[in-house]
């Protein structure tokens, strides 16, 4: 056993550190939060150029063919610096499942713009059900020859407004177990019929897109006809996972700012961080984070390995949503009257913190599946 | 970064798992609660030492193994998973031989290690006092040194397992004229030196869980000190981080948690298995959920050992954590329960052997041991994140 990270793994986090504090204070993370495209096309180009867009990609698609745990540590990094922009719609949700399932010519032809930067991709999975089950997928797409017709309404379909491919989950046929009927197709975002509407939210940029009998090939289709739900199974583990380690890079940076400010902040004539009441507030904060990033890391290595992880994962994520509650609550607490402001940078990270926990399942359906890991 | 154990750990695993169900079948013994602080059994003790895995880590010209303290915690997980009555030689293995072999002379590392792997020296902690628990440094037993001797006086208690023990760790003051942190001194004792009388405590339970021990003008042997005349407060920091680092902080009662999950799927309520209703099922899950992070504190624990780094706030932050899922645990179970929850073991009616009812009761005294949760708390705001002291 081994919790450590090697030495390219620690280069590569404090690389991220680095550039990512650089090029993101927090002005221009507001900035970006109130534009309408809500990322930066230049830091983007640059990061492209590190490499970032294709880490986690065969270096014959433009990648660096590293591991997901690094791509974990850049995750969390990410996370800890409120990075906004589709860096995760486009590489989890986007290109990883076309690198699972796609045909090599969908590879050649859809990675190497991921990985040059020049492409952004997003995932159109939830509905107005707005659950994350086979059974709530009612958008569907109807062969008509050799092509076929997509209509319906997806929502909460992350950074769909700057998207130059939506990949879609449709129902194509109505089977008795829903989840054999859904394939996912590769669509052009901005292609005809096609529309969206981006929603107004705590954090996140996230959009309705309405396909009004959009058109798309049969070559469009990803993975296997009605065979779409296991790859989105699979997709759903990964984003739980690599949400994880954003919010543990979150949570991590609210510790440290909390205990900086309890150095910081005097009050009868002390450091408010002397009281122990605060003190205990902020060791509770790092218990809480401790087991995020050993969980957290748990899982991303298991994903890494190509390990069984369904378990793992939801123990993570149920940790990461639960001590997330608690580590926000408690560093607004310590920071008082102030941390509830727009003057303060603590709202990043509690709006974001709370939009992470409530993507990708909630809380009990982790529940469920540790339940029925313990023979329940 | 590698989460597996290797081969030989998975098969050690094993070896261990096979000894204690050949002993659970030879009905030897009966799993319990708290098998590590409340079951005495000097049979079972040896034979472990038969088996090499008492001083399991330490060096082998000693007598130890000198395998790391991932192989300690994978033995340790599953002698608490099977609720083995190993309480004769805990401390002495966690603990005591380590400080022996930190600060010991080559004389009593050749003299007591071998001892205690043996399975023959059973080592009680005399720390605690009437006016000296959290602030342990305020301690008044004295040691005051005369010709080759020390002459012992003063009185410790909750000293667990004292009934049971043969040898006793003292933490006592050797210089009483320097400030209260810089005059202390370890010293490794018999049990059974004249002067020594011990009365028993008995607690929340109905067991004699802890002894009273009260010293009057004992006379100890000088070579009865652990390493450095009035260090001995130095010394113990790390000694603590022992106490505090094992799986017994998660497990001490986790034969309870496998017992309430074959409650649920045996027991029907409403006419509906328990354990298809969701709001046990939620509950259940959540201590699970709650417990492998748990378990990763203390493999972590367990890393920072064979680096060779007392483990002190991560020591202190598994602990805090493990006790209070350790009593929300036993909490929960009788909750699942209901009424049989508060039938006492002998009970015709009771359920899971009245595991759940001892250790609702027992772990109260968990977050209160080796250092309360409020004082691992300070060490984490003070020593690991640096908070100002008031
Ligand atoms: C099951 C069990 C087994 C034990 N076994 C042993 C043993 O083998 N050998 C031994 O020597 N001792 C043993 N002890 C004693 C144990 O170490 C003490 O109980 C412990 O140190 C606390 O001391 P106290 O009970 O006197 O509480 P006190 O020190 O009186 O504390 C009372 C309360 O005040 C809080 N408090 C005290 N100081 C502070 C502070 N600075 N900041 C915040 N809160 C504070 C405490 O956390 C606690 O909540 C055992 C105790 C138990 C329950």
């Amino acid at each position: 056993m081994d919790l450590s990270f090697t030495e390219e793994q620690e280069i590569l986090r404090k690389f991220a550190q680095d550039f990512l504090t650089s090029k993101f204070p927090k002005k221009l993370v507001k900035e970006i939060e109130e534009s309408d495209v809500g990322y930066s096309p230049e830091i983007w180009k640059e990061m492209a150029e590190l490499g970032w867009m294709g880490l986690p990609f065969p270096e014959k698609y433009g990648g660096t063919g590293m591991t997901f745990l690094d791509l974990a540590v850049l995750l969390e990094e990410m996370g800890k610096a409120c990075m906004p922009g589709p860096y995760f719609s486009t590489v989890i949700l986007g290109a990883f499942p076309i690198l699972d399932v796609g045909t090599e010519g969908q590879k050649q032809e859809y990675l190497p713009k991921v990985t040059k930067g020049e492409a952004i991709l997003t995932l159109a999975l939830t509905e107005p059900s707005g659950s994350y089950d086979a059974a709530s997928t009612e958008v569907k797409a109807v062969p008509s020859g050799d092509a076929w017709t997509i209509t319906g309404t997806k929502l909460f379909v992350p950074d769909a407004h700057v998207a130059d491919y939506v990949l879609c989950v449709t129902q194509t046929e109505e089977m008795a177990k829903p989840e054999e009927g859904l394939t996912i197709f590769i669509v052009e975002a901005k292609g005809p019929g096609m529309g969206h509407t981006a929603l107004k939210t705590m954090a996140d940029k996230l959009c309705e897109v309405v396909f009004d009998e959009v058109k798309v090939s049969k070559e469009s289709i990803l993975g296997e006809l009605n065979q779409g739900w296991n790859e989105v199974k699979r997709v759903i583990n990964r984003a739980e996972a690599a949400k994880c380690c954003q919010i543990a890079g979150m949570a991590q940076k609210v510790l440290d700012m909390t205990v900086e400010y309890a150095k910081e902040r005097k009050q009868f004539d002390r450091p408010i961080g002397s009281f122990q009441a605060i003190q205990h507030y902020c060791a509770d904060m790092l218990i809480d984070v401790e087991g995020m990033r050993l969980s957290t890391y748990q899982a991303a290595w298991k994903l890494s390995e190509g390990l069984p992880c369904a378990e793992e994962v939801a123990v993570a994520k149920a940790w990461a949503v639960q001590a997330g509650e608690r580590v926000i609550s408690l560093a607004h607490q310590v920071h008082s009257a102030i941390g509830v402001t727009m003057e303060h940078d603590l709202h990043y990270y509690t709006r974001r913190l709370k939009a992470s926990e409530l993507s990708f399942g909630d809380i009990d359906s982790y529940r469920e599946l540790v339940a029925q890991g313990m023979g329940l | 970064m590698d989460f597996r154990l290797t081969e030989e750990q998975e098969r050690f695993r094993k070896e261990v798992r096979d000894f204690l169900e050949g002993e659970m079948k030879q009905e030897l013994w009966e799993p319990t609660i708290d098998g590590w602080i409340m079951a005495y059994d000097p049979e079972f003790t040896k034979r472990v030492a038969a088996k090499g895995w008492i001083g399991l880590t330490w060096p082998k010209e000693y007598g130890g193994q000198g395998r790391c303290f991932i192989d300690r915690l994978i033995l340790t997980e599953e002698m608490l998973r099977y609720g083995a009555p190993a309480s004769c030689h805990w401390f002495a293995d966690r603990q005591i031989g380590g400080s022996i072999l930190k600060y010991g002379t080559e004389e009593q590392k050749r003299e007591l290690l071998p001892k205690i792997i043996r399975g023959e020296m059973y080592v009680g902690l005399g720390m605690s006092e009437p006016e000296a628990g959290c602030d342990l440094a305020s301690l008044k037993t004295r040691a005051i040194k005369k010709d080759d001797h020390y002459v012992l006086d003063g009185q410790k208690t909750w000293t667990s397992g004292g009934k049971y023990m043969n040898y006793l760790y003292l933490l006592v003051r050797t210089d009483p004229d320097v400030a209260k942190h810089r005059g202390l001194s370890e010293l490794i004792i018999t049990k059974d030196l004249p002067g020594i009388t011990t009365s028993p405590i008995i607690d929340i339970t109905g067991n004699e869980a802890w002894n009273e021990v009260f010293f009057e003008n004992v006379h100890v042997s000088k070579e009865c000190l652990i390493g450095k005349e009035n260090d001995g407060w130095r010394q113990v920091m790390e000694q603590l981080a022992y106490e505090r680092s094992g799986m017994e902080r998660l497990m001490a009662n986790y034969p309870v948690f496998e017992g309430i999950i074959q409650f649920a799927k045996e027991t029907k309520r409403g006419g509906k298995w328990l354990s298809q209703d969701p709001v046990i099922r939620r509950k259940l899950a959540q201590l699970k959920i709650e417990f492998e992070v748990g378990r990763l504190f203390m493999y972590r624990v367990a890393l920072v050992m064979d680096e060779g780094r007392s483990p002190e706030w991560e020591a202190a932050m598994s602990k805090a954590y493990a006790t209070a899922f350790e009593q929300r645990l036993a909490s929960v179970a009788l909750e699942i329960l209901g009424l049989y929850g508060q039938l006492r073991p002998q009970s015709k009616w009771v359920k899971l052997n009245g595991m759940a009812y001892h250790s609702y009761l027992s772990s109260k005294g968990y977050s209160l041991q080796a250092g309360t949760s409020e004082v691992l708390k300070n060490i984490l705001a003070l020593r690991k994140l640096g908070l100002p002291t008031g």
